[in-house]
């Protein structure tokens, strides 16, 4: 059977099947259906109806002590687990190429002593099984074949759009026992810090992501860019050039050292447009970039384009939302 | 505690990407080489942590003779030995790396030489593989943070911090351990002069992995298709600012 590990995040109720994971069971789909799926630490309970509606007719539940706080190997235990208790047919195990989801199939492979790919975009042959993963950040593809008994892949994020499948099944809910060893246990988490509230928000989920580069000019030329991400409620995201010369913080950086962003709208100011920069901004759905040059790439692949310095564009947009909005 | 740190000379990219003609490797001949941001960050904390344990720091490379470059490179910001495992990268892949990496560590412990901590970077610039530091933790049978922003050396145990959106995940490891790092917890040093002279005068220890590698199924490189550019721009400077705010309306962002 195809296993998922599914990542579920705090939300309303029992919380929600996290966006990357739903893009990694649509994904799955493509290779066998019905699927199981893994939720480890928490109540499977509350996503099985959700998971129904993705293809999955049975959730394995790890819970327990072991999973009380994050020890990736206690939580790749619970994977060789549950694609054991899953069956032997046609085996494969995935997750979304999140930091999570990379580590703890990474350590599955291990246990599993077979390959693992990172970041696949596209089955391309079933015999031999062969597929399409990002390198470079997504700059090339790599084809890739896996010729072990199990096949272990991560899906690369807002690769696949996240859809139902067409007809919903019932969704089982089946406990897992699995052993942890204390060994598994060795590297785990102790304690989780909140993060320091600022201007990127949360860059990751933002419906609209004003970025910021080099044109910035200096730490000091941020004020009417944070306006203009106030005035339309997103978050603000700077490309490494800035990061690297200590103008915003790191976890501001949008790239692929950086965060992976998905707006709505991303509205990249005084931002050239390096590969690296396009790893962390390509799945935005509309482009927006100001920039003084025209021929910049970041210009060239968006969807829309003003062509000056963001510090004459952006004061004047952000007097006209003001004007408009009669303040 | 002394520290291993392992870097990857990978081809320095900003622009568009070639590829060489047999589509197996990118064409690195006019763009030039470096380390990744992340491995960067990693020699800068192999560095802090060996210096606050009164330890030192090795760095090493899995790689062809080219690689001294990014060796001397790492000698030249603080660290005080440095190893490279010749091979020719394109016959080797993830479980490949970490089993000649194991190695090494395994020899040099036998010689008297352990490594509490093995830093790598959290994943290639190039290939991307996401696991040479998993894999090699289980080729050791150590614990492995990987992802980390910054790791402290405490007693017996290593602490790493891993920033999320929504915190930082504090993990406890006990020495020795593997740590794979990312890019933003520690700001990576320039290279002074004394530096670069004492880096020049360093004995690389070259070593020939005795694994012969089973290599990482790569069956070809390709390019994703570039779309024409369809950009529409709205207009010049400031002048363009209604024009912009309109946009930002039908799309619903500006009410």
């Amino acid at each position: 059977m195809t296993l998922v590990l599914v990542e579920v995040e705090d939300g309303a109720g029992n919380g929600a099947i996290s966006e990357m994971s739903r893009e990694a069971l649509t994904f799955a789909r493509r290779i066998a259906v019905p699927l199981d799926a893994l939720v480890v630490g928490r109540a499977a309970a509350g996503v099985a109806g959700e998971l129904g509606e993705y293809g999955v007719s049975r959730v394995y539940e790890a819970s327990g002590s072991a999973f009380e706080s994050y020890a990736p190997a206690a939580w790749a235990a619970a994977v060789v687990a549950a694609s054991e208790a899953s069956g032997d047919a046609g085996k494969a195990v995935l997750a979304a190429g999140t930091p999570r989801g990379s580590e703890v199939l990474a350590h599955v492979a291990c246990r599993l002593g077979v390959s693992m790919a990172a970041n696949v975009v596209a089955v391309e042959n079933e015999e031999p099984f062969t597929v399409s993963r990002q390198v470079l950040g997504g700059a090339a593809l790599e084809e890739m074949r896996l010729d072990d008994a199990t096949v272990v892949l991560t899906v690369a994020g807002h690769t696949t759009e996240a859809q139902p499948a067409g007809t919903a099944v019932t969704c089982q809910v089946q406990p897992l026992d699995v052993a942890v060893s204390e060994q598994d246990l060795a590297a785990r988490v102790v304690r989780v810090e909140p993060g320091e509230a600022d201007a990127s928000g949360n860059l990751k989920s933002a419906k609209v992501v004003v970025g910021a580069g080099r044109g910035a000019g200096g730490p000091g030329g941020f004020d009417d860019l944070l306006e203009l991400t106030e005035l339309l409620g997103g978050s603000l995201g700077v490309s490494r050039v800035v990061t690297s010369l200590g103008w915003r913080p790191h976890h501001e950086q949008v790239g692929q050292t950086g965060n992976r962003i998905s707006p709505d709208v991303y509205i990249p100011c005084g931002i050239s447009g390096a590969i690296q920069h396009w790893a962390g901004c390509s799945s935005a759905k509309t482009i927006l970039a100001i920039n003084s040059d025209p021929d910049a790439p970041m210009v060239t692949k968006a969807h829309y384009a003003v062509i000056g310095d963001m510090h004459e564009v952006i004061p004047a947009v952000n007097a006209e939302i003001r004007r408009r909005r009669g303040a | 505690m002394d520290v291993l740190v392992c870097i990857k000379r990978v081809p320095d990219v900003a622009g568009s990407v070639a590829l060489t003609e047999d589509s197996m490797d990118v064409d690195a001949r006019h763009v030039g080489y470096a380390v990744s941001p992340h491995e960067e960050c990693a020699i800068e904390l192999a560095v802090q942590v060996a210096k606050a344990t009164d330890g030192a720091a090795t760095v090493l490379t899995v790689g062809d003779e080219d690689a001294v470059e990014q060796l001397r490179d790492a000698l030249a910001v603080g660290c005080g030995a440095a190893v490279l495992i010749e091979v020719e990268p394109r016959r080797y892949g993830p479980t490949d790396v970490a089993a000649a990496i194991a190695d090494v560590v395994r020899d040099h412990e036998a010689q008297g030489r352990s490594y509490g901590l093995v830093l790598l970077g959290n994943d290639a610039a190039d290939t991307g593989d996401f696991q040479v530091g998993v894999r090699l933790a289980y080729e050791l049978g150590r614990p492995v943070v990987t992802g980390a922003a910054t790791v402290e050396a405490a007693g017996e145990s290593l602490v790493a911090r891993v920033e999320a959106p929504e915190g930082a995940a504090v993990f406890e490891a006990p020495v020795p351990a593997v740590v794979t790092v990312m890019e933003g917890g520690v700001e990576p040093r320039y290279p002074s002069i004394p530096g670069r002279m004492k880096a020049k005068r360093v004995q690389i220890e070259t070593v020939t992995p005795a694994r012969e590698p089973v290599g990482s199924g790569r069956v070809r490189l390709h390019l994703p298709p570039v779309p024409p550019s369809q950009v529409e721009v709205l207009g010049k400077g400031a002048e363009a600012a209604p024009a912009m705010v309109d946009l930002l309306e039908r799309l619903g962002v500006v009410r």
